[in-house]
């Protein structure tokens, strides 16, 4: 890897003992040899299988739960309902204070996604656990659900989760977050040519390698080991420790290493439940996802629509921009509102545009819930602002390279939420795709700084 | 349920184990023997991590019933270095940076054993074909394809 040293030559430093040295990763050796161990990699005796019983409708209130064929069936040691959960309905981000608690970790009264957790059956075998998850009988009354961000917004459209009592996310700003810079209507005004674009994407599931998934073992001393894959070691500490109204000391989590999350192991599923069933066994709990169940019930990135309405000038300059966003969370929070949050900040792209209006809007469905995956909430609006900014360029005629260095963001220009830009380096990046590209931009381009304004 | 004594090498030393009629050799290696190498990613023929070679051959493990082996050899990953020192394919892997997570690691290095076995000097696309089997949602396929040649490549020095 070359390092070019001649960028930022007065105020860089050259003390620098890692950056551009290759290094081995201290896991590698583990892997190539097969020792590398994962949480499934151990096996405890005695150890009971955990598989849930799931919603198979959208929207539905739960009139009854039979469970008692299943607790018959051969091998089934446990079966777990509402009822059990210490502290049942939560959130993950409550952590940080995003609220409000709006989640069962098993369906209490109502479900509202197709694949909700109603019922945990533990068992001697996966096999037995599974047959006897079958027999759990639960009597639903189906209700009207609603899969559209743009229906579930409408007035009258069915309430999706009664914990926030309408269907979206209630942002301090209000019914979406906002960002407001300038005057957006006159630079619309001003400008030579407006465009306005809608942008939408699908949910997209991250399908790791190795399923979700933990084991569990009692210490006999009333604390629990749990072996986890989870990626947020100490949101799901501290969940646990809420929703089983357990103390942390109590809680042992081992994990680190993860075959393939991407995101889609950060929310707090598995380990509270499995958990609980060693708590209330006395017995080690394995609780893994089935391939299956990764591909249709973890939650995915969540599905987006972007609409951005830009004011452009002839010569090439963004003058006004407004944005507006929508989030597909699905029945639940999870980390949604941060997502749509994210969003709000990251539209009006890194550049610098003088009037800016933005609302993105955290929106509740019928769907999976949602959740984060690599970047989730800004990676689709990355996607619809440069598509954008290609279209801009085609409309006035201009090169899509030269035009971002036109509005590129350089250090001391003010954002739109109004933190000036410091460190910046796109005019710098962009000069090296266009020299890697063989992508010829006129000169002045070249001769461009982010470091120094009006270089 | 009735259990059924199998038999077989694995990575050169004696196995003997009763096993449930239906095991998996996936389950029967991780959870009976304790060889934790192959690595069940999808359980239904897919996605390749728990391949192992049986009899010379490439066997993905989840299909493969443990009592099918009886009297066979069996070679999985934790076999692959020999007194302490890597297999070439282990080395390359390690250095072309063909391994993040590393859970398709095991599966992807038998696939290659089992093709520079049969060929020592293989193409690109030999490689791509010997491999596409196996899924990597981490490391892309390009450092893994360049380990295996690599690989090759030391092997063919070596011999000369
Ligand atoms: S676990 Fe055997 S192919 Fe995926
Ligand atoms: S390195 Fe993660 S799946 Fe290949």
């Amino acid at each position: 890897m070359e390092l070019r040293k001649s960028y930022f030559s007065d105020v860089r430093k050259d003390d620098l003992n890692e950056i551009g040295q290759p290094r081995p990763r201290s896991d590698s050796p583990g892997h190539v040899t097969g020792k590398t161990a994962y949480f499934a990699d151990r096996n405890f005796p005695g150890m009971l299988h955990l598989k849930m019983v799931r919603s198979p409708h959208h929207h539905a209130r739960i009139r009854s739960i039979d469970t008692s064929e299943a607790e018959k069936h051969p091998g089934v040691v446990k079966i777990l309902t509402a009822r059990d959960v210490p502290h049942n309905v939560y959130t993950i981000l409550i952590l940080i204070q995003i609220g409000p608690e709006d989640e069962a970790v098993l369906a209490d009264g109502k479900v509202r996604w197709k694949g909700e957790a109603v019922v945990a059956v533990l068992a001697e075998t996966e096999r037995a656990a599974q047959e006897a998850a079958a027999k759990v009988k639960v009597d639903y009354e189906v209700l009207p659900a609603v899969f559209d961000m743009e229906e579930a917004l409408k007035p009258g459209a069915p309430l999706v989760n009664e914990y926030h009592g309408q269907n979206y996310y209630l942002y301090d700003s209000g019914e979406c977050r906002k960002v407001r810079f300038g005057d957006v209507e006159a630079g619309f005004a001003e400008a030579d040519y407006v465009l306005e674009q809608s942008y939408q994407s699908s949910p997209i599931e991250h399908a790791p390698t190795e399923t979700t998934g933990c084991i569990v073992a009692p210490e006999g001393n009333d604390r629990f080991t749990c072996y986890t894959n989870t990626q947020a070691m100490f949101f799901t500490l501290d969940n646990t420790s809420i929703i089983l109204q357990m103390p942390g000391s109590k809680l042992h989590f081992v994990g680190g290493t993860v075959g393939g999350g991407f995101g889609g192991k950060v929310d707090v599923i598995v380990e509270p439940i499995a958990i609980l069933g060693a708590k209330l066994t006395g017995r080690p709990v394995c609780f893994t996802y089935s391939r299956e169940e990764e591909m249709q019930i973890s939650s995915p990135r969540a599905a987006e629509k972007v609409v951005i309405k830009d004011g452009v000038m002839k010569d090439g300059r963004i003058v006004a921009r407004k944005v507006t966003g929508y989030t597909d969370a699905g029945a639940y929070s999870r980390h949604s509102p941060y997502g749509a949050q994210k969003g709000a900040g990251h539209y009006p792209g890194p550049y610098t545009i003088p009037n800016v209006w933005i609302d993105t809007y955290c929106v509740y469905t019928n769907r999976t819930p949602s959740s984060a995956m690599r970047g989730f909430g800004v990676t689709i609006g990355d996607f619809a602002l440069e598509v954008q900014m290609d279209k801009l360029a085609r409309l006035i005629g201009m090169d899509p390279l030269e035009f971002r260095f036109i509005n590129a963001y350089r250090d001391g220009d003010m954002k739109a939420h109004r933190q000036p830009t410091e460190g910046a380096a796109l005019i710098e990046c962009m000069q090296e795709a266009s020299r890697a590209a063989n992508w010829p931009v006129a000169e002045k381009y070249m001769a461009m700084s982010s470091y120094a304004k009006g270089a | 349920m009735a259990k059924v004594p199998v038999q077989f090498t694995l990575n050169g030393s004696e196995k003997a184990e009763f096993v449930e009629s239906g095991t998996t050799l996936l389950n029967a290696l991780r959870d009976k023997i304790g060889d934790t190498s192959p690595k069940g990613g999808c359980h239904q023929g897919t996605c390749g991590a728990c391949s192992v070679i049986v009899d010379g051959e490439l066997r993905l493990s989840c299909l493969t019933l443990a009592e099918t082996c009886n009297g066979a050899a069996i070679t999985t990953t934790s076999g692959l270095a020999e007194g302490g020192v890597l297999h070439p394919l282990q080395r390359a892997f390690l250095d072309a940076f063909a391994t993040q997570c590393g859970f398709c690691t095991p599966g992807m290095l038998m696939a290659a054993k089992v093709l520079l076995d049969h060929t020592p000097d293989p193409s690109r696309d030999d490689v791509v074909e010997a491999l596409s089997g196996n899924i990597c949602r981490c490391t892309g396929y390009e450092p893994i394809i360049q380990a295996v040649l690599t690989a090759a490549r030391a092997n063919s020095q070596n011999a000369a």
